[in-house]
């Protein structure tokens, strides 16, 4: 048990280092970073706070409490995973907005320039 | 105006150009190279059609609705998509034509089950297009014969809706329930599919597979999304 929990505050520090060297080198924007620093912060707390640990596990019923601290990794990760596909999905919209955008009005500024080149001419 | 999406289709697309602007040399034909990596988007300039080139591979539907969106802008009445690998004859645009004319539909789709035929597809493929016209049937109120066919016709009408929103894979069933969904209507008129004139179909046994779940679910999101707005407008 004590192990568990050793691993995952580890696991949870390592997961915060990751996120603040990543925003330091501007690899993710901020507001993607919420997220995986609330995740970290959850691991490191319910890793070191057993009183709360021992509250999760009988509120979701369970006997053993690396069941109950499994079970909340899972649900924060779940529920990070689920923010980001909603994100990807909006950026994938605006995305093939912009190209199509981006390709009408090249063909448009090229039949322009074809107009202006036969009127010189 | 008739356009024609196309994705590696080098080997095809120049004869497809050709043969649509022998038949109909004052229609402008518009190419919607979506990306290729070989020498699709210089074949069908030299063919003589005009080519709109996506910077970024965005996939069919994608492909398709850019080609609708410009075709929008310009303010074409009727667009005509006809595919870039030559299964589908252009000795029917004028039947299209006629129809969308003629009759009050947004869309008309050239069947190739219309008269019993319907040669060149695979057999998971003919066992989704079955799936699809007992699924279709009850949502759309009538029934299709040939849901997955790519050659169809549109009027302005369905040209706002479809520049709006497109689905982007898979898009020709998607795309009959969006119009529904509109109180749009369509029609089927027979029509017979050739061969592929060059390369590979990228539609295998595994992708129809895929495809069908794709489609299925895409279905029911857009009756689901129709469903919602009418209950928060009553």
């Amino acid at each position: 048990m004590t192990h568990l929990l050793n691993v995952v505050s580890v696991a949870g520090l390592v997961l915060l280092a990751a996120v603040l060297i990543s925003l330091r080198k501007s690899h993710i924007r901020v507001e993607h970073s919420v997220s995986w620093l609330a995740a970290a912060v959850a691991l490191i707390v319910l890793s070191r706070w057993k009183t709360a640990l021992l509250w999760l596990t009988g509120a979701l019923g369970v006997s053993d409490p690396p069941v109950a601290l499994i079970m909340m990794i899972f649900c924060v990760f779940l529920v990070v995973l689920y923010r980001f596909s909603a994100i990807i999905s909006e950026l994938k919209d605006a995305n093939i907005a912009v190209t199509q955008r981006l390709a009408i009005l090249e063909y448009r500024l090229e039949a322009l320039d074809h107009e202006r080149q036969q009127a010189l001419h | 105006m008739i356009i024609t999406p196309a994705f590696n289709e080098e080997g095809a697309i120049g004869a497809v150009v050709r043969e649509v602007k022998s038949l109909f040399p004052e229609v402008p034909i518009l190419v919607v190279d979506d990306c290729s990596q070989d020498g699709t988007r210089d074949a069908a300039r030299l063919a003589g059609a005009s080519v709109l080139a996506l910077p970024c591979h965005l996939g069919l539907g994608g492909c398709v609705q850019a080609g609708y969106k410009l075709a929008f802008e310009l303010g074409y009445d009727y667009v005509i998509r006809i595919d870039g690998d030559g299964q589908h004859d252009p000795a029917y645009i004028p039947k299209i034509l006629e129809a969308l004319r003629n009759s009050p539909c947004d869309m008309v789709i050239a069947s190739r089950f219309f008269d019993g035929g319907g040669e060149h597809t695979n057999w998971v493929r003919a066992i989704g297009i079955h799936l699809f016209r007992l699924v279709l049937r009850p949502i759309l109120g009538k029934p299709v014969r040939d849901p997955t066919s790519g050659f169809v016709g549109v009027k302005r009408s369905a040209l706002a809706v479809f520049a709006a929103s497109f689905p982007l894979e898979y898009p020709e069933i998607e795309a009959l329930v969006v119009l529904q969904r509109k109180r749009f209507t369509f029609q089927e008129i027979p029509c017979r599919m050739r061969p592929r004139a060059a390369g590979r179909s990228t539609i295998t046994p595994v992708k129809s597979l895929y495809y069908i779940i794709h489609v299925l679910l895409g279905v029911f999101v857009n009756v689901l999304r129709f469903e919602g707005r009418r209950r928060r407008r009553q």
